[in-house]
């Protein structure tokens, strides 16, 4: 029998605001464990949570993003379960009502669209960490505890792999378009949960479900996902049954393994939090949200197929990141010819930028002295294969290309009679393979446009080169 | 009259014609407290070098003209207040050496306006009892009859403040804490609207019913320090951001008043004193201008079921806080972290605690959930409806407090069902997080004062209070203080 897979996300995405969920404290890096902690967010007694209005702004932003329905009321709830990192005993989350309903995230795979549809967004704060010494006793570190977090959850619209991995890579694509999330996975800023369950191929109803944790990377999750599909296969292939459970992915081994069970799943008695009132997003706020949510991934690759004329797989390499696409367009702009830009990018920028690992914002190379370096070819100054070498010393030394170009003497030679004076000698001391490309043997050609540009050190003008060649050719007696 | 019998509008006025000073006052207070406290248990922390190091402030700020209204006088904080350097320990072992690092915003708030901080008073364990009988530091005791109990929660606050020990104090009521004391200890206890103040630092029992308030031996005192404690507070998103008005000055007899008698809350078995007390009280004011209205208020059987499901479930969440983490006591060594929470909540918390933690607990769980808090929840809109009805009618509501004088130590303590009815005419307030003021109204042939209890409409204090003060200025009971 053939199965197929059914999978659906819970991401949680830690925002980038100033301070925490419900207090003042800063939700920046620390270097030391419990800096940035004040009696609320470590939950001793008598204090109360104050919300901050940022977290609903960047909430908006995003149910805005995602074509969400924003609720105009949503309530706070208390999910009560005990854990040395949840200080309160309880994480202050939405439960009933949250800040919004449904939307789409918009993923291409192999040619194909598909939007894959929301279920919620809400908005939680994030619990301390444990860390544990080798001798066995435990620390608490409350820094992260209070920090706020969205929680995305889609429905069970995905069926592979790949496609989980074009759903959260655009969804961190659009966190990242936002402002409102760093999306780094290494460090827990974006999180991702799994529910995974298989069915044979045609049938309506769900299968039996497990939750995956623990994966912190998209390669993970891809591995992840992989081996619990052909696991939850093969124990159905064999006539087995799926228990519901929440299962760990174990990198080391590859694997996943049970975490807990049904039967051992918490239970939350969520109740409205009494410390909060109803969140009421106001015609202010959602403004507010509006102005901060920028021309986004898909809108702008759409643009830049039809302003640009750019190819869909250009326009999409290139809205990947709203640096990058602002980046193509700065370019643009003092050079009009957008596929020679794009190809640019994608073929040399994009490589640097990962053999050196920086980022668009930190790149040496400013679009200003990239648009430079493509007028430069584009006047003949340079050959394209010189200015790929240009490139490289300005990615290197910093410096402007023109500077280099005279720097190292690379000016492109496109004068007829300074290239004559390097043919003619080169034909001289070749007689034979002259005699025979006039005998007919016509790849001969590259032979000798290879001799001009070892001659020149590669600065001959290639068009020039093969005119001149071609007529001085033909002027050789046999 | 001595200095320990001066309320706190007295003490202002001696203090202006510079005929005591606050470290007389206080002086006499401790010398009070060290004679009353062995037998009263009023107090769970007495600091006698902070109280005299803000003696000395307060000493230095009365000489100028910019002194706060408060300046000087001593009050004393029930011990479910954060106060910062000074162990709160809500009268439970598993915070007997808590010592905040913040003050609540209330505490914060009567220091600025000059009072002294005179100690921590002695309260049923996280404010769940009605008899003070579950502090983990044993039963505070009644002035008035020293094997009575002096009710609860904030029995501390109202034996010192009855017992002369102090002239005002704070005390939070999530169901009738503040007032039923009152009531059985003969003083004047105030539970504001819920909002009117901060909860900001008050240990929380039931957040949605937590309300903290004032305890004094009249009515002015109560709304001298209601307007020092009353306001919107940053800290605290329930609170109201409603204007406080100068309630001490407003104290004006109230005209045309409509006063509301619910029928529902004079029940058959209700102690005859009590009574007695209340069908008299109804003659004074009537004299004293006043139209009855009968008036009912249907859902009030209800109330004490609601709010035994609604306060439980709260408390269980607001006191899972208490894991032996991070702070308070934590059990010796355990194999595990469930041992570990286990061992440290079954020793940390009393018998009423855990019981009302494992109900509230089973009251939210998957399946029981809408059978219970979901339910409650729909009740309490049915109670809140049953007073805005009546508020159509009338202007205040005139109830009994308690239905029942100061009741014997151990008396209803090992029958939770019994104790819980003490509140039964309080709980409809915190429900619908009304204003009511508790304040004597008669004594028993025993000597045992009673109290009876003027409802208002939401944030509507000024009337209460001025009814209050009506009531007092007619009356005699007030002055009366317990032969200790």
């Amino acid at each position: 029998m053939e199965y197929e897979a059914v999978i659906g996300l819970e991401v949680h995405a830690q925002l980038k605001t100033q301070t925490k969920t419900f207090c003042g404290c800063a939700t920046t890096f620390a270097r030391e464990p419990n800096i940035n902690v004040c009696p609320v967010c470590i939950g001793m007694p008598g204090v109360l949570p104050v919300l901050n209005r940022n977290v609903v702004v960047y909430a908006c932003m995003l149910a805005m993003a995602v074509r969400g329905e924003i609720s105009r009321r949503s309530v706070f709830a208390r999910k009560n379960y005990f854990y040395p990192d949840l200080p309160k005993g309880y994480q202050i989350s939405q439960y009933e009502l949250p800040v919004n309903r449904g939307g789409m995230i918009h993923i291409q795979l192999d040619g194909a669209d598909r939007d894959i549809r929301l279920n919620r967004i809400h908005i939680e704060e994030d619990a301390g960490k444990l860390m544990h010494n080798q001798d066995g006793t435990s620390y608490v570190d409350f820094n992260r505890s209070g920090i706020p977090l969205l929680e995305i959850v889609s429905e069970p619209d995905l069926s592979t792999p790949d496609e989980a991995i074009a759903y959260l890579k655009k969804l961190r694509t659009i966190l990242l378009y936002l402002g409102v999330c760093d999306g780094n996975m290494e460090e827990g800023s974006l999180r991702c949960d799994a529910n995974v369950s298989v069915r044979p191929r045609g049938e309506a109803r769900l299968g039996v479900k497990t939750e995956l944790k623990n994966m912190n990377s998209f390669r993970f999750i891809h591995k992840a996902l992989d081996y619990e599909i052909q696991r939850q296969t093969e124990v159905l292939g064999r006539g087995g049954t799926i228990s519901q459970e929440t299962r760990l992915w174990d990198e080391s081994s590859g694997t996943t393994r049970s975490m807990r069970s049904k039967e051992e799943a918490h239970d939350y008695r969520y109740f409205p939090e009494p410390d909060l009132l109803t969140l009421e997003v106001s015609d202010d706020l959602l403004e507010e949200a509006r102005r901060g949510v920028p021309e986004l991934p898909d809108a702008k690759a759409g643009r830049f197929t039809a302003e640009y004329g750019l190819p869909a797989y250009d326009a999409e390499v290139l809205t990947a990141s709203r640096d990058l696409a602002g980046y193509f367009e700065t370019v643009v702009g003092s050079f009009d010819r957008p596929k020679a830009v794009s190809n640019w990018i994608m073929s040399e920028m994009l490589r640097f930028i990962k053999d050196i690992d920086t980022e668009v914002k930190d790149f040496r190379v400013t679009p200003d002295r990239t648009a430079k370096l493509l007028g430069l070819i584009d006047d003949g100054t340079i050959s394209g294969k010189i200015a790929k070498g240009v490139y490289e010393q300005m990615v290197s030394t910093g410096k402007e290309p023109d500077a280099l170009i005279k720097e190292l003497g690379l000016e492109q030679i496109s004068s007829e009679s300074s290239l004559r004076e390097v043919i003619a000698p080169i034909l001289e001391q070749n007689r034979k393979e002259v005699g025979q490309y006039k005998a007919g043997k016509e790849k001969l050609f590259g032979f000798f446009v290879g001799q001009v540009m070892k001659a020149t050190a590669g600065k001959a003008n290639p068009s020039v080169v093969n005119d001149l060649l071609k007529k001085m050719l033909r002027e050789e007696k046999t | 009259m001595g200095l320990s019998e001066a309320g706190i509008r007295e003490l202002r006025e001696l203090y202006k014609k510079r005929e005591a000073t606050p470290g007389q006052v206080v002086d006499e207070l401790l010398r009070k407290i060290d004679k009353l406290n062995p037998r009263l248990h009023a107090f769970i922390t007495v600091d006698h070098d902070a109280v005299y190091e803000q003696v000395r402030q307060a000493e230095q700020a009365l000489g100028r003209p910019d002194a706060p209204v408060l300046c000087g006088i001593p009050i004393a904080i029930k011990d479910i207040f954060t106060t910062i350097g000074m162990r709160t320990t809500c009268a439970s072992k598993i915070l007997e050496n808590f010592v905040p690092p913040y003050d609540a915003t209330i505490v914060r708030k009567l220091k600025a306006a000059g009072a002294i901080i005179l100690g921590k008073t002695n309260m049923d364990e996280f404010a769940m009892g009605s008899s003070t009988e579950t502090s983990a530091f044993g039963p505070t005791r009644n002035p008035w009859k020293p094997d009575a109990v002096p009710g609860g929660s904030s029995g501390g606050s109202a034996s010192a403040v009855a017992a002369c020990m102090v002239p005002g104090a704070l005390g939070t009521d999530t169901g009738g804490s503040i007032r039923q004391p009152a009531a059985l200890c003969g003083i004047v206890g105030l539970k504001p609207t819920y909002g009117r103040v901060s909860r900001y630092g008050m240990i929380a029992f039931a957040s949605s019913l937590d309300q903290g308030g004032t305890m004094t031996r009249s009515v002015y005192d109560s709304a001298l320090l209601l307007e020092a404690i009353a306001g919107f507070d940053p800290l605290d998103s329930t609170s109201a951001d409603m204007p406080v008005e100068p309630y001490s000055q407003l104290l004006a007899r109230p005209r045309e008043l409509r006063v509301g008698v619910p029928r529902e809350y004079f029940v058959e078995g209700m102690d005859a004193d009590v009574q007695a007390s209340i069908q008299g009280a109804i003659e004074t004011v009537k004299e004293l201008g006043a139209r009855i209205v009968d008036i009912s208020l249907p859902h009030t059987r209800y109330a004490v079921a609601v709010y035994y499901i609604l306060a439980s479930s709260e408390a269980s969440s607001n006191l899972a806080r208490y894991d032996g983490v991070k702070y308070g006591s934590r059990s010796g060594p355990a194999q595990d972290l469930n041992n570990m929470y286990k061992d440290t909540r079954a020793k940390g918390f009393g018998r009423e605690v855990r019981r009302r933690i494992m109900l509230g607990t089973f009251a939210l769980s998957a399946g029981y959930y809408a059978a219970f808090y979901g339910k409650a929840q729909r009740a309490r809109r049915l109670i809140q409806q049953d007073f805005d009805t009546a508020f159509g009618q009338c202007d205040v509501i005139l109830a009994p407090t308690s239905p029942s004088p100061a009741f014997k130590l151990g008396a209803k303590l090992d029958d939770p069902l019994k104790m819980y009815l003490s509140d039964i005419f309080t709980i409809p307030l915190n429900l619908a997080g009304l204003p009511g003021v508790s304040i004597p109204c008669g004594f028993t042939k025993e000597g045992l004062p009673m109290g009876m209890q003027i409802i208002g409409r939401q944030f509507d204090e000024k009337t209460i209070l001025s009814f209050a003060d009506m009531y007092e200025q007619a009356t005699t009971w007030h002055t009366r203080t317990p032969a200790i």
